[in-house]
């Protein structure tokens, strides 16, 4: 299998996951669709990392996993601050910050 | 054969990655997110990471995810629309997506990189083992390693503050656990009584329900 196959397939998750993030206006499916195009980074970075057959793009891709972890945890927080303060969990109802 | 499994787990990939964003319920969103993050994991095994599917595995499929199934059973994740209220948007981000596939597989068709077009360069029996990910780990990259760790606990100790129940927010109606209502001896007790953490009217009308 060429390489070019894998960023195919990555390249087609990461534009669902933008298109994702743009059309969704819950805060939890926008957080999965953000995991989504993290996950495409990673399957480029693994493709890229076997097709020069050096594993350094395997370590960045175990960073990025651990950075998504981080983004992750604090993001739920922040959805379940949102649901205890009785707000709308919803993306186009948080505006207060508009300037 | 390895072709026969790219097509199968790429399927899977790109299948996964729909349902999460055309699922009506969130819930069912994140476990087409289990699903597309397996297929990612055969891939990785195809490209002969082993130690990242692994840890895609385990750490992402397994934990990550427990975490959101957690919070989507907090919140409740059924019944929001799909159509945003400026529905007009929707066909516009359609189109944006859309131009951004097109935008980068031209660029992946043009590219002049000879790594594209090859089926991988020749590599040691130890690639992508665990042994060779954990020297690289502690000899190349050490500084990455321990710049990792204080993120992680960076990250858990705010998480830990911004999901914390805080003074001045109304108190959250507390229900009694069901199974104290039942009727049952007198001389049986609950270890949510002994620390009196029950209001005692209901410790009081709990024994008196007793036989």
């Amino acid at each position: 299998m060429a390489i070019g196959w894998y960023l195919a397939v990555s390249a087609l998750v990461f534009c669902l996951g933008a298109g994702g993030v743009l059309i969704r206006r819950s805060p939890l499916v926008v957080l999965l669709c953000l995991e989504l195009m993290l996950n495409a980074g990673n399957l480029a970075l693994v493709a890229f990392s076997r097709g020069h057959g050096s594993p350094d793009g395997q370590i960045f891709a175990l960073i990025v996993m651990v950075v998504a972890a981080c983004e992750v945890v604090v993001g739920l927080g922040l959805i379940v601050a949102i649901h205890r303060r009785r707000l709308p969990v919803d993306v186009d109802e948080l505006s207060e910050l508009r300037g | 054969m390895a072709e026969v499994l790219f097509f199968i787990a790429g399927v899977g990939a790109i299948a996964g990655a729909m349902g999460v964003i055309a699922s009506r319920n969130a819930f069912y969103s994140v476990l087409s997110l289990v699903f597309h993050l397996l297929s990612l994991a055969a891939l990785f095994l195809l490209l002969r990471a082993q130690f990242v599917a692994a840890a895609q595995v385990v750490v992402y499929a397994g934990a990550v995810m427990v975490l959101y199934v957690f919070v989507v059973a907090y919140v409740g994740g059924e019944g929001q629309s799909l159509t945003p209220v400026g529905a007009g948007l929707v066909p516009l981000a359609a189109v944006f997506a859309g131009a951004l596939a097109a935008e980068l597989l031209i660029a992946l068709l043009g590219s002049g990189l000879q790594v594209v077009g090859s089926s991988g360069a020749a590599y040691a029996r130890t690639f992508g083992t665990p042994a060779q990910i954990g020297e690289l780990f502690l000899t190349k990259f050490l500084l990455a390693f321990e710049v990792a760790s204080y993120l992680l606990l960076v990250a858990a100790v705010g998480a830990v503050i911004l999901a914390r129940r805080r003074r001045g927010l109304p108190e959250e109606p507390r229900e009694p656990p069901r199974h104290v209502a039942s009727p049952r001896l007198a001389l049986v007790g609950t270890m949510a009584e002994t620390v009196h953490a029950l209001p005692s009217s209901e410790r009081a009308r709990t024994h008196q329900g007793g036989w």
